[in-house]
């Protein structure tokens, strides 16, 4: 049996056949797709490294069965940068030192721009660090990456300052 | 992880008819299902899809003043509905103190009711567990039980319910909605999950095919809103279940208790209402020795199940101080660390 | 031998570089083992057992092939031969492993089959599907679980039982205040975010395998010997680790099995550990029962120390904690003896994780000492100076250089020591939380490793630089590249550095915090046998402007060589190299400790740890708000990288002092927590405030570059530092890691009315 579905990943569509309905949106990504930026830490939704946004929201794809997804619009790690141009969290993240080994980053890193996306935060370092706390941080970088989100939703906050001034002018 | 064939139900009611048959399970925010299929917990035949379902993902503020949370509502989604959050501080700090953001933008209404014990003699498959395998036996008892019950277990099961939602939704007379081969009913959340009475494998009232539809919050558990609390004693600041919870929402008229209302979190094999407590706070000044006295109440028929007496007098603890911030009076705004002992810049010098 | 005349300059060491390997880590396209997907890959699941001591006796293998997708299933019988009985051990760093060569089972999540199928989900249930039955054999388990006995050795190749000659039993009943106090830590389990993963392939025999390697050169030799080929025929690609901490340091049982599973079906396999399945085949922190007994005289000066340690190892191997050893260096006692017991449990075998014997030991002597600072009146950081080993305390040596006291100066300025009330539970904050604070001293020996690099330079002017090592996060791809850029006197820009393979030479282990000065100093060897190699073409050659100038010397800066003494007179290197008509030209380098240094000095690094926690006073929650270290660890690469391997430290610190435990069922031998959900670990919430000074140290004795190491030391000191906080904090001692609010709940009075 055979079911097909259809994903937007990272802003393309894709026409998925899936052979198995046992497949999760993370072994998907990683396995069939060749996505192989969102990582498997634990499979079971207690660590974070797999966090992709779904829809626009940060979830952890390994607890997420892709056949379930049909129609939804994926993003990973892959698609985060414009061409050569990081996003600001990724910059943030190589700026601050808010990794060492690399193997949460990912999750992360989208799990910031999930929780930037969210707005409820604000600029508050105890909010930033519960809400990044669904992702594990073996070697222990959250000071770093704590720095990077506070200062990536800066970054953020000033281009849409920006954005939205030459928008006025141009209005 | 079984194989199992997958079905997209359209309507409730086909989620209804699909769903009696034997083997079969739902298929919501699958943080919960997923979790145990991997680990072989649950091995089913076939999954329902019901995400797809129209109409269940819609908070609704009813004319009767009852609030209408749809089945498929995401927790992070109500925990953020800025007006649901007013109407009932308790819950949307509970719901923000469980699990991760990510989790909870999967994890839905109805699942989060669902969600099966964290017990490890239930989630590791080749130890003996009741809830798994009827009869079995349960290997919890005399093994490693510093956070199983207090309250209401039996020899047949020492498990906990790990819902922090369920705990404010208990205090507050939420009910369940749930539709059925006989039609739609309506359960209180009180009664709609059991103790183990011997049969530890009967979780909850649904009979196989039940739907949950939605949880209502009736008119009268808004009137809390001025004074609610959740509490949540973790092992680590945040991401971590219960050691022991609690929600307290209080009714005042200067500083007597008009109406009260507490549970607890992490104690029992279901979220639990304390009554007893709620009858000795009625009518009281609300000063720290009737919330003492409402704390002993509480945990009176409280006895370990292990290595986990602490646990009561934890309890007990929790209940006084989650009374002490209610009394103090819902924060403005959600406290950093929702429900930690280390959210609120009052903490305890608010009974000081 | 002359002094060395010619000189390399660079201005890449001690730079605050980011990460050279960052845009590839925080755009998904490093790749990890288990990225790694060769055309007409299978996907290999391990099926684990469920009891620690006994014999499979049954696998439904039929069930598990009936699965579609199930191409083979591997048993106990039909592995491929190998060459070298995996039982066997030829090195204290053979540890035996389990690769299905029978039936029996020693631990639970032993591997008991391999499932191969064409997609994971398939291998997956297969493996689900085998339904083992066994003949189960009591497990024994817990430190009390079996017969006491002394190990032959602790940790590798250190003997049990070493004093200094001093007496320490005449030493305690002499004293006027004694401390006889027993802590008691846990088993602790790596879980490095990137469980462990291998791809392998075979070609003829020939074997490529990606998998996360901390030891290149070892891993290769050990898969070598064990399936019977030339090291040379086995390439391993490790350039990311996803996370090490000592369980990668050694090639493990599933890693083979996953080469094994290669063999057997001709086509490329990928296995990846499930994370459950990490707690058993691939290492542990073992636990520990420490007895720390120590005595001073009326002024506080410690009289003796006695340190003992009983620990646990497996039925089947030895790793031996050696936790008591870490008094050796700390603390100034006339009489000083350190012992080890231990028992054989049904576990994985322990190895080394991140500060072995240290992390563990360190939390019980802080402890201890704490308690005898308070015993005796005494401030914890006056007693520590009053204290202070001003040569090491075990063997007399001096030290080749000991920046502790600026450690303490500067990290209790930091923190604000100064302000410290002395009684315990008597600091409170504006919301009535409890407040301690205490402190810890962290020390981690300097070591340095066997490793060989070679450097090029090229025609163009531009260098390469190649060794096997290993970056586990720690930032090699960044240090080492200082290193190397600064060793050919050239840009950083200028130099191509590889690393992460086997093909490449033997850079060493990344471990013991020695891989930094262990590979740096085999590429600062390259490096300069590159220069002088250069220069000796420039000095001979009449053509050269640097001609006849071999005995003033030149000095390479970049790019050029200019002579010492006349700066103005210089030439390129592709200058050089072109007139000479050399496409290129290679020096090699290696590095391996000084034996002769070793036996005069001892080596260590140090720092101070100051920790603020904050406990609920009713509730018990506890939690670690502010960590204040200062470490004094030589010459620093890269100032950015060090502070991030010191905050991990004082991260792991936290973990072991308030997080970290493998719950085992005492009956069936199998971890209870074996998932991240509740193996706890510090989330960012449990961090909210990190601060690490870099003290100055020079080490002109070490090695050539200066270096200690930085990536284990964090997390001693820390743990001792946050237990001796929570003390401050509430009055209670809780001798037991992790420190659990019940522990302390009993102690608590509830507020009065």
């Amino acid at each position: 049996m055979s079911i097909s579905i259809t994903l937007t990943i990272n802003g393309t569509r894709r026409e998925i056949a899936l052979d198995d309905p046992r497949v999760t949106l993370l072994d998907l990504l990683r396995e069939r797709l060749d996505l192989t930026g969102t990582k498997k830490g634990c499979d079971r939704g207690q660590c974070g490294a797999c966090t992709v946004l779904v829809d626009g929201r940060r979830v952890n794809a390994c607890l997420a069965l892709a056949v379930s997804h049909d129609g939804s619009d994926v993003l990973t790690i892959e698609g985060l940068s414009e061409g050569d141009r990081l996003h600001p969290v990724q910059a943030a993240f190589i700026d601050h030192d808010g990794f060492q080994c690399g193997f949460c980053t990912p999750g992360q890193i989208m799990s910031a721009v999930g929780l930037i996306r969210e707005a409820q935060a604000g600029n508050d370092p105890e909010r930033i660090r519960e809400a990044m706390s669904g992702n594990l941080c073996r070697c222990g970088a959250y000071a770093g990456i704590t720095e990077a989100v506070l200062d990536a939703q800066a970054r953020l906050a000033g281009e849409s300052r920006t954005a939205g001034d030459s928008q006025e002018k141009a209005a | 992880m079984k194989r199992f064939d997958y079905i997209r139900a359209g309507s409730p009611a086909e989620a209804v008819a699909a769903g009696a048959a034997d083997g079969t399970v739902f298929l919501a925010g699958g943080t919960n299902l997923l979790d145990l299929m991997k680990g072989n917990v649950l091995r089913p035949d076939r999954l329902v899809d019901v995400t797809k379902l129209p109409g269940l993902d819609r908070i609704e503020r009813r004319p009767d003043g009852s609030t209408r949370i749809g089945a498929l509502v995401r927790n992070g989604d109500l925990a953020h509905d800025a007006g649901f959050a007013r109407a009932y501080p308790a819950v949307a700090e509970a719901l923000l103190s469980g699990a991760s953001a990510q989790l909870r933008n999967a994890a839905t209404t109805a699942g989060n009711l669902l969600q099966r014990t964290r017990c490890p003699y239930f989630t590791d498959t080749a130890s003996a567990c009741n809830k798994r395998e009827p009869g079995s036996g349960c290997d919890a008892l005399g093994g490693e039980t510093r956070l199983h019950a207090i309250l209401g277990w039996d020899s047949s099961c020492i498990a906990v319910n790990p819902s922090d939602f369920c705990v404010p939704l208990a205090a507050l007379d939420a009910v369940v909605e749930i539709e059925g081969a006989g039609g739609v009913r309506s359960v209180p959340l009180v009664d709609f999950h059991r103790l183990p009475e011997g049969e530890p494998w009967r979780e909850t009232l649904l009979e196989p095919g039940d739907l949950i539809t939605g949880v209502v919050l009736p008119a009268e558990a808004a009137g809390f809103a001025a004074n609610s609390r959740y509490l949540k004693v973790r092992d680590r600041t945040s991401y971590a279940f219960a050691v022991v919870s609690a929600a307290a929402a209080l009714k005042l008229d200067g500083e007597r208790i008009v109406d009260a209302r507490l549970a607890f979190g992490g104690v029992a094999l279901k979220p639990w209402r304390a009554r007893k407590a709620e009858a000795v706070l009625a009518g009281q000044p609300a000063t720290p020795e009737t919330f003492r006295r409402a704390a002993e109440a509480a945990l009176a028929d409280a006895k370990p199940s292990g290595d986990n007496a602490y646990k009561i007098e934890l309890a007990r603890r929790i209940a006084v101080r989650a009374l002490t911030l209610a009394k103090a009076g819902t924060p403005a705004r959600m406290p950093a660390l929702p429900a930690s002992p280390f959210a609120s810049p009052l903490g305890v010098a608010a009974h000081a | 031998m002359p002094e060395q005349t010619h000189t390399r300059y660079g201005s890449n060491i001690g730079q605050p570089l980011t990460r050279r390997e960052g845009l590839l880590k925080v755009t998904g396209s490093a790749r990890f083992a288990a990225d790694n997907h060769p055309e007409g890959m299978l996907y290999a699941a391990l099926a684990t057992s469920t009891i620690a001591r006994g014999r499979v006796t049954f696998l439904d293998v039929a069930a598990a092939k009936a699965h579609p997708g199930v191409v083979d299933v591997i048993v106990p019988g039909n592995t491929p031969q190998l060459a070298f009985d995996p039982d066997d051990k030829d090195s204290p760093f053979t540890f035996r492993m389990d690769v299905l060569q029978n039936d029996r089972v020693r631990y639970a999540n032993q591997a008991i089959a391999v499932v191969i199928g064409e997609t994971l989900e398939a291998a997956t249930e297969g493996a689900a599907l085998l339904a083992p039955r066994y003949d189960v054999e009591p497990a024994r388990m817990g430190l009390d679980g079996n017969e006491t006995f002394v190990p032959p050795a602790v940790g590798v190749g250190e003997p049990p039982d070493i004093d200094n000659g001093g007496d320490v039993d005449a030493g305690l009943a002499g004293s006027a205040k004694r401390v006889d106090a027993t802590y008691e830590t846990p088993a602790q389990y790596h879980n490095a975010m990137e469980p462990h993963a291998i791809v392998a392939q075979w070609d003829g025999d020939k074997l490529t395998v990606d998998t996360p390697s901390q030891a290149l050169t070892m891993g290769q030799g050990r898969i070598a010997q064990l399936f019977g080929i030339d090291p040379a025929n086995i390439l391993i690609r490790s350039p990311f680790l996803g996370g090490g901490f000592g369980s990668k340091a050694l090639m493990k049982g599933p890693q083979i099995l996953g080469i094994m599973a290669a063999r057997r079906t001709g086509r490329p396999v990928k296995l990846v550990l499930r994370r459950d399945q990490m707690f058993g085949p691939v290492g542990h922190r073992a636990p520990t029962r420490q007895t720390v007994r120590m005595g001073t005289d009326d002024s506080g000066q410690i009289q003796a120390i006695h340190h003992h340690n009983h620990t646990a190892t497996s039925s089947f191997d030895d790793f031996f904690e050696p936790a008591a050893n870490l008094s050796h260096t700390l603390y100034a006692a006339p009489a000083l003896k350190t012992t080890h017991t231990a028992v054989r449990l049904d576990t994985g075998t322990p190895l080394f994780m991140r500060a072995p014997g240290e992390a563990s030991g360190s939390i019980a002597l802080e402890s201890a000492v704490d308690e005898m600072a308070e015993a005796c009146g005494m401030d914890p950081l006056a007693f520590r100076l009053k204290n202070y080993a001003e040569v090491e305390p075990i063997s007399g040596k001096p030290f080749s250089s000991k920046n502790l006291r600026e450690c303490y100066e500067q990290g209790a300025a930091a923190f604000g020591w100064s302000k410290r009330a002395a009684a315990p539970r008597t600091m409170r904050d504006e919301a009535g939380l409890l407040v301690g604070w205490g402190m810890g001293t962290a020390t981690f020996p300097a070591l340095i490793f066997a490793a060989d690099a070679r450097a090029t330079l090229k025609a163009d002017g531009t260098g390469l630089v190649e060794i096997g090592a290993q970056d586990m996060g720690q930032g090699a791809w960044t240090a080492l590249a200082q290193i190397a850029a600064d060793g050919l006197g050239l840009d950083i820009d200028q130099v191509e550095f590889r690393m992460g393979s086997s093909d490449l030479p033997n850079g060493g282990i990344a471990g013991g915090s020695g891989h930094t000065a262990t590979a740096g100093n085999a590429i600062h060897a390259a490096g300069g046998d590159v220069i002088a190699k250069l220069a000796r073409l420039a000095t001979d050659d009449q053509r050269s402007p640097l001609f006849g100038a071999g005995n003033a010397g030149v000095v390479a800066r970049d790019g050029r060589l200019v002579r010492r003494d006349d700066e103005s007179r210089g030439e390129s290197y592709a200058d050089i190299l072109a007139r000479a008509g050399l496409p290129a030209l290679e020096g090699q380098g290696s590095a391996g400790a000084d034996q002769d240094a070793q036996k005069r000095y001892a080596m260590h690094a140090h720092g101070a740890v100051f920790a603020e926690v904050k406990v609920d006073p009713e509730l018990g929650q506890i939690r670690c708000t502010r960590l204040v270290g200062a470490f004094a660890a030589g010459r620093v690469i890269n100032p950015r990288l060090v502070r991030s391997q010191y905050f991990g430290g004082m991260i792991w610190g936290v973990s072991f002092a308030l997080h970290e435990e493998a719950v085992m069922d005492h009956r069936s031998g199998r971890p209870l927590n074996a998932n991240l959900g509740e193996y706890h670990v510090p989330v960012n919430a449990d961090i909210p405030s990190l601060e690490a000074i870099l003290v100055d140290e020079k080490d002109s004795i070490i090695n050539a570059l200066g270096v200690k190491g930085v990536g284990e030391i964090g997390i001693t000191g820390t743990a001792g530092a946050i237990a001796n906080a929570v003390y401050h904090a509430t009055g209670v001692r809780v001798r037991q890691a992790p420190i659990r609010l019940e522990r302390l709940l009993g102690d608590l009075p509830l507020a009065a009315e």
